[in-house]
């Protein structure tokens, strides 16, 4: 299956034509997909608020952003610029330095762990061989930013907020893992690419979701759990906490904080789809539709045709999926603490051991639909 | 000198004198807060020398155990009992650093013996292994390290019981810091939702 655009070689031999050495010219394209990945996770986020705030009107029977641009699509930039402009107050009796670093540690590494999400099967900034672990072990530093500003703005609901946040993420992480490990055992594989490649054999019958319904729910219950979404949304519980740990934020830095989560949805978004729905694949499978149409699947046009349906797919299936996280965040109530970790540790964790138990022993039952 | 190799060497540079600066502070730092923060950014340059080591699978377990796990309960701890009240002065300071310091030196003299005597070049140096390592890994802990891995399991889960039994109050008739009987309906009552009896 070693087909596709490869626009790394491409680019490197285009660079060479000029006279460049292949170290060079590597150093010239390091950054670009970086830079490319960036743009598309912030444009990401204006299309999610932009979505958020239309749906959430729509479940209201209101209208929502009307006047700024077309349908209001203009107003998460001018939201964006509003909170860039503001002033950058830190509280007097607050730690400075970690107050500020606080907001940094929560957003970079949500947006390394898009180091691992492939569009297509060269579409990705490095397919690492530990894959899918790289990003449950980023996902974890997280907890230590919230804390972190938790305890700086020196506020007992930042504190409360932050030491909440810990709580959810530590414990809807193994739950989370668990189901992860489940794919894993199926694929052989820690890689996102070969996870993909994996559920590619026949389209929408072979997505991952058939073969672990179970893992799917779980996993999708502990993303909206680790991005703090509704009905998980209690580190910033507004009835209890006035906003938990982003209380004495303001400006750029509440910026990042709002960043990160919506980042962290598209992305969460994205891996579900990677996981469960097939990623880049489309339902009917692409090599089908070019045996049916008399052409080679080699041929430069279907390449680019290939590649777009790909990135469409993916975002299409990320994009629904931002869809009905929206969708549960205006239509169910917030879950108590009590509830919350009842339903992590009793629930979920039971569930998703045993999910990764059957999974193991089907695979060694029927290999060739569980993975040999 | 290649890019590659620069770029290697500058990594090291920066990773190991966030590793030593980062260590001083977190021993020498007179708030605990920023000690056990800047333990979490010593785990993670620990984990960016595996990396460069190309062990990006240990690399990232010390990111997932030591900073997601080990630091984020530290630092839970500490801001849950965060009192902030001045120790009481120890008499004997001075002897007792003395004491610490010739300790550590003989644990540091002992590891620069080791650093000094073992052969760390590998023999082949094409052999090795990078992205495979997950695969001996799984591989090790299931044949030749399995009792070791079993008997880690066991010494975590007697650690978890034990955490369990001084949390949950009514395994015991006695309140562990106030020595007072423990009142048994206060507990039962604190595990029930409060709105039931409401209606």
């Amino acid at each position: 299956m070693e087909y596709g655009l490869d626009l790394e070689y491409s680019f490197n031999e285009f660079l060479k034509g000029f006279g460049l050495s292949s170290e060079i010219a590597h150093i010239i394209w390091l950054p670009l997909p970086m830079l490319l990945v960036l743009v598309a996770a912030v444009v990401g986020v204006l299309v999610t608020v932009w979505l958020e705030r239309k749906i959430s009107a729509a479940a209201q029977q209101r209208i929502g952003p009307e006047y700024a641009g077309a349908l209001g699509v203009l107003q998460p930039i001018a939201d964006g610029l509003k909170l860039l402009v503001k002033e950058d107050i830190i509280p007097a009796k607050a730690d400075g330095i970690l107050f500020t670093a606080g907001p940094v540690l929560v957003l970079v590494p949500v947006i390394l762990s898009w180091l691992i999400v492939p569009f297509g099967q060269n579409l990705l900034i490095s397919n690492v061989g530990i894959g899918i672990f790289l990003w449950i072990a980023l996902s974890s530093i997280q907890p230590i930013g919230l804390l972190m500003s938790g305890y700086a703005s020196n506020n007992k609901y930042s504190l409360l907020g932050g030491l909440r946040a810990a709580a959810q993420s530590i414990s809807y992480e193994i739950p989370l893992a668990l189901s992860v490990l489940a794919i894993v055992l199926m694929t052989n594989s820690l890689s996102t690419i070969d996870i993909v490649n994996q559920q590619s054999g026949a389209g929408i019958l072979s997505w991952n979701i058939w073969r672990q319904p179970v893992g799917f729910i779980v996993f999708w219950i502990c993303a909206l759990a680790e991005c703090e979404r509704l009905p998980f949304d209690l580190p910033e519980a507004e009835e209890e906490l006035v906003a938990g740990y982003q209380t004495e934020y303001a400006g750029m830095k509440f910026a990042l904080f709002y960043l990160g989560s919506y980042i962290n949805l598209i992305l969460s978004a994205l891996l579900v789809s990677i996981l469960y729905l097939g990623g880049w694949g489309f339902p009917i499978p692409v090599e089908l539709i070019a045996k049916f149409l008399n052409l080679p699947i080699n041929a430069p046009l279907i390449q680019v045709f290939t590649a777009s349906i790909g990135i469409v797919m993916t975002v299409l299936k990320a994009y629904l999926l931002v869809f009905v996280a929206i969708l549960l965040r205006w239509t169910t109530p917030r879950v108590r603490i009590d509830q919350l970790l009842d339903l992590g540790w009793k629930f979920l964790l039971p569930i998703s051991l045993a999910n990764l138990l059957i999974t193991a022993g089907l695979k060694l039952a029927f290999p060739q639909f569980f993975g040999g | 000198m290649s890019i590659a190799i620069t770029t290697q060497i500058i990594c090291f540079t920066i990773l190991s004198l966030v590793i030593l600066i980062g260590a001083l502070g977190v021993v020498l730092l007179e708030s605990i807060v920023y000690s056990a923060f800047l333990l979490g950014g010593v785990f993670m340059s620990v984990a960016g020398l595996y990396l460069l080591l190309n062990a990006s699978f240990v690399a990232a377990a010390q990111v997932l155990v030591y900073v997601g796990a080990v630091n984020v309960l530290i630092i839970f701890a500490i801001m849950l009992v965060n009192k902030k009240e001045d120790l009481k002065p120890i008499n004997d300071i001075k002897s007792r650093r003395i004491i610490s310091t010739s300790i550590c030196l003989t644990l540091l003299s002992l590891l620069i013996r080791v650093d000094l005597t073992n052969v760390w070049s590998l023999s082949n140096p094409q052999n090795s292994i990078g992205e495979e390592s997950t695969i001996r890994i799984g591989e090790h802990l299931f044949s030749d390290y399995l009792l070791p891995f079993e008997v880690a399991s066991v010494l975590l889960l007697m650690a978890m019981i034990g955490a369990i039994v001084l949390a949950r109050r009514d395994v015991m008739s006695k309140d562990i810091s106030t020595g007072l009987p423990v009142d048994q309906e206060l507990i039962e009552k604190s595990s029930e939702p409060l709105l039931t009896n409401k209606n």
